[in-house]
């Protein structure tokens, strides 16, 4: 979709202002919020490409100036809300209570040494999105490709600076989970992924660094071929 | 709107209405909470990257396995997982130098690096870094790259999370990893920082 999250390129954002040190979480909240991710993605409120889809679709002032979990939170409403699992207006009325009483309590509640366990395996293993499939890769690299033209209303990974852009593929990732399906809740429908190096005069034209390229990912459906080299290596 | 971004306070309290409803369905709990935040705030972090940076600029063979595939060579170092199930590491060079960002989200490679700085995930360093990337490193990181070295912007569109195996620092002859290490700094993984001058003791 072609929203504002989509920010590559977009002037006027203002200073970076990188500060020297900042904890790994800035408020109790966040913690939380962080922890929610693995245990929303096991109890199958989403994938990670829903996931992302979720915040895409946040109003998109709110997103550019909320703090960044902020985000977290408007993608677990989105998919609770979807998917049944959470009562929006229940919601409502616990944030009045603790707002009202922000040292209220959470339930009374037994550990699960199952959770824990899952925190322990899932950390380290991670949750791979390379998946097997049938499909020849159409690209190889040395192949210059053009990015795809189309602006979908739901979750695609074509960054709008990249679009109808020509550039080169300079290696081939194997297959995985297709966001334009995955995002939308149509399956992982896996396909080939591919590194493509632009120039920044081909984003940027004149404006662009005389000595400055960007690589970006695309997943097969998102290329067509400009010209290819024979006899290069797939 | 002056309230359109919720307040701390706001936030707080739903997060903390939320967290209520998942401790009622049984998908949280406050020691999941307490365990996740223990791994990323003192498990997981660039002390990790450093010390493989550390072992490529010690090891040529090792450091050979680590470009050929970041995934598994991070794996002899018992580096791995979450949000770096597939890795790869660019090698800066007198001519190239890397940096990367996610445009997109917030993607960034976890098992080496921790969770990234809120620059990293916020709006004016994603939008800014592909476009103008040499002004960004000079006026927001101090860093400055010369016209001559190209700047390749690394944009994390997939789930291949990339991240910098800078240049190992001239002086630093018989150091050992564990010295080495010590001068790899998160930025320098980044691709918006140099690595420590060494200091020779």
């Amino acid at each position: 979709m072609n929203g504002v999250f989509d920010l590559g390129g977009t002037d006027g954002l203002g200073p970076i202002d990188p500060p020297a040190e900042e904890p790994t979480f800035r408020a109790e909240w966040e913690k939380p919020i962080f922890t929610m991710f693995a245990a929303l993605f096991r109890a199958g409120w989403f994938g990670v490409d829903q996931f992302r889809h979720g915040i895409e679709l946040m109003d998109p002032a709110v997103y550019l100036k909320a703090p960044y979990y902020e985000h977290w939170l408007a993608t677990f409403e989105h998919h609770g809300k979807r998917t049944g699992n959470l009562d929006l207006d229940e919601l409502d009325r616990r944030t009045a209570h603790y707002l009202a009483n922000p040292e209220a309590p959470l339930p009374e509640h037994e550990q699960s040494q199952e959770l824990l366990d899952f925190v322990d395996a899932v950390v380290p293993a991670g949750a791979p999105a390379a998946r097997p499939t049938d499909k020849e890769p159409r690209f190889k690299v040395g192949d210059t490709v053009r990015m795809s033209t189309d602006v979908p209303f739901g979750h695609t990974r074509i960054a709008g600076y990249t679009r109808g852009k020509i550039g080169t593929v300079i290696a081939h990732h194997g297959s995985f989970i297709y966001p334009d399906t995955a995002g939308n809740g149509l399956g992982e429908n896996p396909e080939h992924v591919y590194t493509i190096k632009f120039t920044a005069t081909e984003l940027w034209g004149a404006q662009g660094d005389a000595n400055g390229t960007v690589c970006f990912d695309a997943w097969d459906p998102y290329l067509t071929l400009i010209a290819t080299i024979e006899g290069a290596a797939a | 709107m002056s309230n359109l971004v919720p307040s701390q306070e706001e936030i707080a309290a739903r997060v903390k209405a939320l967290e209520s409803m998942l401790i009622e369905q049984g998908v949280i709990t406050t020691s999941m909470v307490d365990r996740m935040v223990e791994i990323y705030e003192t498990e997981v972090g660039p002390q990790l990257g450093a010390k493989v940076v550390a072992k490529a600029w010690a090891d040529p063979e090792f450091k050979a396995r680590l470009i050929k595939d970041a995934t598994e060579a991070c794996k002899e170092l018992g580096i791995s997982g979450l949000q770096g199930e597939d890795m790869v590491v660019l090698e800066d060079t007198d001519d190239v130098h890397h940096a990367i960002v996610c445009t997109l989200c917030s993607c960034y490679p976890w098992p080496v690096l921790g969770l990234p700085p809120n620059w990293y995930k916020e709006p004016a360093y994603r939008a800014r870094i592909v476009r103008e990337p040499r002004k960004v490193l000079a006026e927001e990181f101090d860093y400055r790259v010369p016209d001559s070295t190209e700047i390749q912007i690394w944009d994390s569109s997939s789930e291949m999370r990339y991240w910098v195996l800078p240049q190992r620092p001239s002086g630093t002859e018989g150091w050992t990893e564990e010295q080495l290490a010590e001068l790899v700094t998160r930025d320098s993984m980044i691709g918006v920082g140099p690595v420590k001058t060494p200091v020779v003791s």
